[in-house]
């Protein structure tokens, strides 16, 4: 067994600034997701590829749901990531986080932990110097749990 | 490479021991006397290596009666496909003829006349008998690998904390393990056996739950036949979740389909030839991970006890069913050139437990292990009417009896008993045992808890289950049965989605629709919630034995499957 090593600093090193949302009252709803892609997009639809976002299918524990983004970039001249946003289309507040990159960063890889309170999809969006932008989405399942074997 | 033929070669061969003149009911098939060892182990050996697999053998020690499921629905792209075939289905598909003994080890059919003919299967020491036939035959170049799900299932495991298994096993040397219910015993214990375990405990997607970043070894690599071949583990992703995560919860785990396509790719790197997956996936999940992961030649599948004659193709994969209780062992010869998996042959050997010679040492190791309990073992509680059996989809005959046991002695409206796949076959008129009963109920959280629960949150779970359950991503399949109810019927319909599967909840007793707001009395057990309140289920199951010695089961018909899928 291996003992624990602490680079757990050095996954989330590539994430330049780490902002959280502001909190809002109203629980979300699928459109207030969208909404916010779209305005983080630019009014543009994001293509797939080059984000990955990786996620647990069904959440251990829905307190605390790590999840994981990588975009392919090269991080230099024309090939850079602007930022990375996080929507969880059924919390109460659609945003978890938006990721800002700089050349700085080296890679485009960042790692957060978020609560979802049921069943939802977690999506991911790179936005590209360039203004394209790029979407993943995973479905993270919250169950009752019990009863397996 | 011709596995079907030599099934069918096999199936014809010991069905002409039965004769052709047998259909319909046998009351009695006296194959027994004619079939040999030699017959179930006869096997052109090929190549240069042998695996030998071995799965979810529940702590049985001893041979079982494990009647196979009669329902075992697939959704989405799998279904009708194996391991979702059963019964006659399953015996055309296979081409086995009714009666023989393939008949009675894969399916449930005439289950109950055949298991008086053909005997119990299983038995570590049988098994032990196999691995050293190989292993005399095949030399050094033999892989012994168990899939899991091994420490947990009896009475003497649940006394032993999982000795009983850990030493009997050890005796049989194999080569690396992973593992489920293992980790039920809690991280210290499970630590704690590690250590002292000869071989790798191998969990490729077990990761640590602060760090994220990997708590076990993911693969080791083994030098056989002049080939290296690396043996990934995967332990079940959903341990967690399906199980008490209280009890290990410095431990994550998950499918982590990333994470295995990174091992195998470091396997590659590191010289392998081939790469084995031992798996604890359940089937469906592994089907659709050979499918979405490249570079895995062989995925030794287990957790969904599905036990497969011949190996199912997924591209280049193969994919094998081993079964469980111990009541077969694969037999895999791999031909392993020039860096590349050439050609393989397969057998999944049944245990006849009366054919195959018990081996001595093993024999007397277990008797060992068993001596100090050996009273309590053989205490009978009660006799049943009918055959006691757990598996398929909806509903079995041990759990009417656990559910009924609750609704009784814990005065509850309604029953819930969760649908694991493991736990034996109790014969018509035979003699109910507390080691009978154990190993249809032995687990490290056992209270059996009394709450009062509305109706929408009973419907909530029987939904939430039922998910896990069909679910048409088989990613997200946890790969139990769905949860056992007494006192109330439902209608389900497979094929729909989360939220509207579950329709026509009644309650039994006074033949009353279930209302969402009203509250209900429910008795339960297995909770994986910490300090759940309550006996130990095995006691409550005796107490309803002790007041009723005479037990019947009936045809259960609380559940009523809808747009039901040929």
């Amino acid at each position: 067994m291996k003992i624990n090593r602490r680079h757990m600093l050095s996954l989330s090193a590539g994430a330049a600034l780490f902002s959280i949302a502001g909190h809002r009252s109203a629980w979300a709803d699928v459109p207030a997701a969208e909404k916010r892609i779209m305005d983080f997009a630019g009014g543009k639809t994001p293509a797939s590829g080059k984000i990955t976002l990786t996620a647990p299918e069904i959440a251990e524990n829905g307190n605390t749901v790590p999840i994981s983004v990588n975009v392919e970039s090269a991080m230099t001249g024309g090939d850079m990531v602007d930022s990375v946003i996080i929507v969880a289309d059924g919390n109460p507040n659609p945003e978890v986080a938006t990721f800002h990159f700089t050349a700085l960063s080296g890679t485009a890889v960042a790692t957060t932990r978020m609560r979802l309170a049921k069943t939802q999809n977690v999506i991911a969006v790179a936005k590209m110097a360039d203004g394209s932008v790029f979407m993943d989405k995973k479905e993270v399942k919250v169950t009752i749990g019990g009863c397996g074997g | 490479m011709l596995s079907r033929r030599e099934m069918l070669m096999a199936g014809a061969a010991l069905s002409a021991i039965v004769g052709s003149g047998l259909a319909g009911k046998w009351s009695r098939v006296a194959a027994q006397q004619s079939l040999s060892e030699d017959d179930l182990l006869r096997f052109e050996p090929l190549g240069n290596v042998t695996i030998l697999h071995l799965t979810d053998i529940h702590a049985q020690l001893m041979p079982v009666y494990f009647r196979e499921p009669s329902v075992n629905l697939g959704v989405g792209d799998v279904a009708g496909l194996p391991p979702h075939v059963t019964g006659s289905d399953f015996l055309r598909l296979y081409d086995i003829k009714p009666g023989t003994p393939e008949a009675y080890a894969f399916t449930s059919e005439d289950f109950v006349a055949l298991a008086k003919g053909y005997g119990k299967m299983g038995g570590l020491d049988r098994i032990a008998t196999i691995v050293k036939r190989v292993r005399a035959e095949r030399g050094e170049d033999v892989l012994l690998l168990d899939g899991g799900d091994t420490w947990q299932g009896s009475y003497t495991s649940y006394q032993t904390k999982g000795q009983d298994m850990v030493d009997a096993m050890n005796a049989l040397a194999p080569d690396a393990m992973t593992g489920h219910w293992e980790f039920t015993y809690g991280t210290e214990r499970v630590q704690e056996i590690i250590e002292t375990l000869p071989f790798p405990f191998l969990g490729g997607n077990i990761f640590d739950a602060e760090w994220d970043e990997p708590a076990f070894d993911a693969y080791k690599m083994f030098e056989k036949g002049g080939a290296k071949i690396a043996v990934v583990g995967q332990a079940f992703p959903y341990t967690p979740i399906a199980n008490p995560r209280w009890m290990f919860p410095n431990w994550s785990f998950g499918i982590r389909e990333e994470q295995v396509a990174k091992n195998v790719a470091a396997a590659r790197a590191d010289g392998a030839d081939i790469v084995v997956l031992l798996s604890h996936n359940g089937f469906d999940v592994d089907r659709a991970l050979a499918s979405r992961v490249g570079g895995i030649d062989i995925i030794l599948t287990g957790h969904t006890h599905d036990a497969l004659p011949e190996p199912v193709l997924v591209g280049k994969t193969l994919l094998i069913a081993s079964g469980s209780h111990g009541k077969f062992i694969t037999r895999l010869d791999l031909d392993i050139r020039d860096g590349a998996l050439r050609g393989y042959r397969h057998r999944l050997i049944p245990v006849f437990s009366d054919i195959i010679a018990p081996d001595p040492e093993m024999s007397k190791a277990i008797s060992d292990i068993r001596a100090p309990y050996q009273a309590e073992l053989s205490r009978e509680l009660a006799t049943c009417d009918g055959l006691l059996y757990r598996r398929g989809n909806f509903n079995g005959t041990f759990d009417d009896l656990i559910c009924q046991a609750l609704l009784d002695v814990r005065e509850a409206d309604i029953a819930l008993s969760p649908g694991f796949r493991w736990g034996t076959s109790v014969l018509p008129g035979q003699k109910i045992t507390v080691e009978d009963l154990h190993n249809a109920c032995s687990m490290t959280y056992p209270n059996a808890y009394r709450n009062t629960m509305t109706g929408q949150m009973l419907k909530d779970i029987l939904e939430d289950v039922a998910d896990n359950l069909f679910n048409k991503d088989p990613y997200y399949q946890q790969g139990g049965d769905m949860v056992r109810v007494g006192g109330m019927r439902y209608s389900i319909d497979p094929e729909a989605a989360i939220g509207s599967r579950i329709s026509s909840m009644v309650l039994l007793e006074s033949g009353e629709p279930i209302e969402a707001s009203k509250e209900y009395v429910v008795a339960g057990w297995a909770s994986i919630n910490e300090s759940t309140q309550g006996p130990p289920i095995w006691d409550v199951v005796e107490q309803y034995l002790t007041q009723n010695p005479v037990v019947s089961v009936e045809e259960n018909q609380s559940v009523k499957i809808i747009n039901r899928k040929s």
